[in-house]
């Protein structure tokens, strides 16, 4: 049987006793890639952060199980490196750490055992290749004066570094043209198999090159509709307002 | 060491002592009688004497400054205060043959390992005088001086007595008067014509006494088209009562000389840390200093430069940084006296557990100095709502074809950059660590490696059990 590595039981959220998430349950399995779509303000990327630990978010009732264990009491670096990643939809930046130096504390944090500097730089130059980022990307600042497409590559690419077990993807596709769009999908597609991911986006063209084994509309904090790729299709076609009517 | 010791050091690790055997050591106070005490223990020529007293009673009747934080001054007692401890009877040139007890002290702050690695020449003082001291023999074939202050004064008295004081009189201020006055040790460095001397050396200084006073006296002489890096660093024990350290600086750059002058400043909390240091350059030099405070109680301590040539630069980087009970008064002066001189000055704070960090500048133009340029910046990080940071820059501007700019920021760390650290599988002190060290980088990366890597693990060692 594929293990379980995410399950959201009823979950409720608030930030600053504001209910943002009423009740979403979701399992994923290795293997799979699952696809939450919704409008601004529906609650998608607060799904992302209070599954990564945010401490701004409180989960006001339901549960979150990751590989079997109720997450509640892990904090954010132990969920990191328990195996979860998240890639920012705005990724902060830190003035003055190189990302090179980030990159090889990052990994020796989160992995159990660090590669050694010759294994990490042989990783690092493919993984790089693989997304076609220039190798002075490593000395600059991390994220300092980065573009929106620039800061989405530099998340996948520590993504494909960190090797996570359970990927949550919050709009890793926006702000990118279409030649960036297809690398960072290839990137996703690269740790898919041996990954469960959750990808949060607006919009369907990702899912073109991502395939989701089941896509979940989200309105006003609920899952309304849960489907096959079919409904991405849907949606990109027909808007949400048709999803309005199942709240 | 019992843990109310222990928990007195805390994390600084530099913070045990020795038994305290001086082979001299004079009463706790000051007289003129100790003053000329001094002089003659050191068998000095008359004219240094007389300027030491004439120092002394600058310094009875100096008013304390009020360029600073000088409130916090009056919790000096000078009567308390011991201005004289002569712990080993000569200044050793083997490392073998210096006091046991000193030795393990400056084998355990890593010097002699750094010599042999990276320097070209180390002197290290103990208290009041040098104990051991070493150029590189290549340096010495060139001409370079580079001894203790001590017997610079007594083997080069004619360089000495030519520019002792010309930069930092002891009409100065209430502390170079009192330096003056009681001076020991310290370096005293002359660069011949041209020569380059391409490997820092350095200076270590340790107090290890209770209630001591050090008071070293630094001469650096860079003649015409010559460079030098020089490097200090300063360490103490911890104890519960307070220990002063004043030291003078001067820096004299020829016409076309470079001069680099880095501190990393980790005196203990219990030192009060007055310093002044002042650089003149002439025409078309270069006075530069690199300047990092993370320890003492209280550091009062702006670097300048006299831009007396036309064409000469200063530059002054600098760092603070201020746990709890500190205060960080640092800043930079710089005087354009000359046409066409330039100037960078960049300051680095960071204030945690109500620490207290002040930038304090001034920048003067004159009415001949004409086509200056200078740029200032100044940014203070706040790691918490109880630490403070204040900002006091002074401008004199007498030429209006000045080009000056200004830049100052304060800024807190912000929850997404923990948040998205952590996410990276760190801890929030390791988070705050990283983003500490990225906030000092500009500093550090003008560090020889050695130092900086020193610094980042030091800052690293400050965010631990830091956070509640």
């Amino acid at each position: 049987m594929t293990e379980v590595l995410l399950h959201v039981e009823n979950l409720h959220v608030s930030v600053a006793d504001t209910p943002i998430i009423q009740g979403i349950s979701l399992e994923i399995k290795r293997g799979e890639i699952h696809a939450i779509m919704g409008r601004n303000g529906s609650g998608k990327s607060t799904l992302a952060n209070v599954i990564m630990g945010h401490p701004a978010y409180e989960v006001t009732s339901g549960t979150i199980h990751y590989k079997g264990q109720n997450i509640d009491d892990m904090e954010v670096f132990e969920r990191a490196r328990a195996g979860m990643f998240l890639s920012f939809q705005y990724p902060a930046s830190i003035p003055g750490v190189q990302v090179g130096t980030f990159l090889r504390k990052s990994v020796a944090s989160v992995r159990e055992e660090a590669p050694s500097p010759r294994e990490f730089r042989q990783e690092l130059n493919e993984a790089m290749k693989q997304l076609d980022m220039d190798r002075s990307f490593l000395s600059r600042y991390v994220n300092d004066g980065f573009s929106g497409g620039e800061k989405k590559r530099l998340e996948i690419l520590q993504m494909l570094l960190l090797q996570p077990d359970l990927a949550l993807l919050d709009e890793t596709d926006s702000g990118l043209d279409i030649d960036a769009l297809r690398i960072v999908a290839d990137g996703i597609n690269a740790v898919a198999k041996e990954t469960g991911c959750l990808i949060i986006t607006h919009y369907q063209r990702l899912l073109d090159l991502v395939k989701p084994n089941v896509v979940h509309v989200l309105i006003d904090g609920k899952i309304v509709e849960s489907g096959g790729p079919e409904l991405a299709i849907k949606l990109e076609k027909e808007g949400y307002d048709w999803a309005d009517a199942l709240v | 060491m019992t843990q109310d010791a222990q928990d007195a050091v805390g994390d600084y690790k530099y913070g045990f002592h020795d038994p305290e055997d001086a082979t001299i050591r004079f009463d706790k106070g000051l007289s003129e009688q100790v003053v000329r005490d001094i002089s003659e223990l050191k068998g000095e020529p008359e004219w240094m004497t007389d300027i030491r007293v004439k120092a002394y009673h600058h310094f009875m009747e100096r008013e304390m400054p009020t360029w600073g934080n000088c409130d916090s001054l009056a919790g000096i007692n000078f009567d308390n205060v011991t201005y004289f401890l002569r712990s080993s009877d000569k200044t050793e040139k083997d490392w073998d043959d210096v006091p046991d007890d000193i030795k393990r002290t400056f084998d355990r702050l890593g010097i002699p390992e750094a010599e042999q690695k990276w320097l070209g020449g180390v002197t290290a003082q103990y208290e009041s005088e040098a104990v051991y001291h070493s150029i590189r023999e290549d340096l010495e074939e060139q001409g370079v001086l580079f001894l203790d202050m001590d017997s610079g004064l007594k083997e080069h008295p004619e360089i000495i007595k030519k520019y002792f004081g010309t930069v930092v009189p002891h009409t100065d201020n209430k502390f170079s008067a009192l330096n003056t006055a009681v001076w020991s040790g310290g370096s005293f460095i002359y660069v011949p014509k041209g020569v380059h001397v391409e490997m820092p050396v350095q200076a270590y200084f340790r107090i290890n006494a209770k209630n001591m006073g050090q008071f070293e006296r630094t001469l650096i002489i860079a003649d015409e088209g010559s460079s030098i890096h020089y490097v200090e660093g300063c360490t103490a024990p911890t104890y519960s009562t307070d220990s002063l350290h004043s030291a003078v600086v001067e820096l004299i750059a020829m016409e076309g000389a470079k001069i680099r002058y880095s501190t990393i400043q980790n005196w203990s909390a219990n030192v009060y840390n007055l310093v002044t240091k002042r650089g003149v350059a002439h025409k078309n030099a270069t006075v530069e200093w690199v300047d990092g405070n993370i320890g003492s109680k209280l550091t009062m301590k702006y670097p300048a430069v006299l831009l007396k040539g036309e064409g000469a630069h200063a530059e002054v980087i600098s760092v603070a940084y201020a746990g709890e009970g500190q205060h960080q008064d640092a800043g930079a002066k710089v005087h354009h006296l000359a046409p066409n001189t330039t100037s960078n000055i960049l300051s680095k704070s960071i204030s945690k557990n109500g620490g207290r960090s002040s930038y304090r500048g001034m920048l003067q133009v004159t009415p001949k100095a004409s086509g200056c340029r200078s740029k200032v910046v100044c940014d203070a990080l706040m790691l918490d709502e109880d630490s403070r940071s204040d900002t006091y820059p002074t401008m004199e501007i007498g030429n209006s074809t000045a080009d000056l700019e200004h830049e100052a920021s304060v800024s807190k760390v912000s929850g997404d950059q923990l948040f998205y650290l952590m996410s990276r599988g760190h801890t929030e002190e390791e988070a705050m660590g990283m983003i500490v060290n990225g906030f000092f980088e500009p500093f550090t990366r003008e560090l020889p490696m050695e130092y900086a890597v020193e610094l980042n693990r030091l800052l690293e060692l400050e965010m631990e059990g830091s956070i509640g």
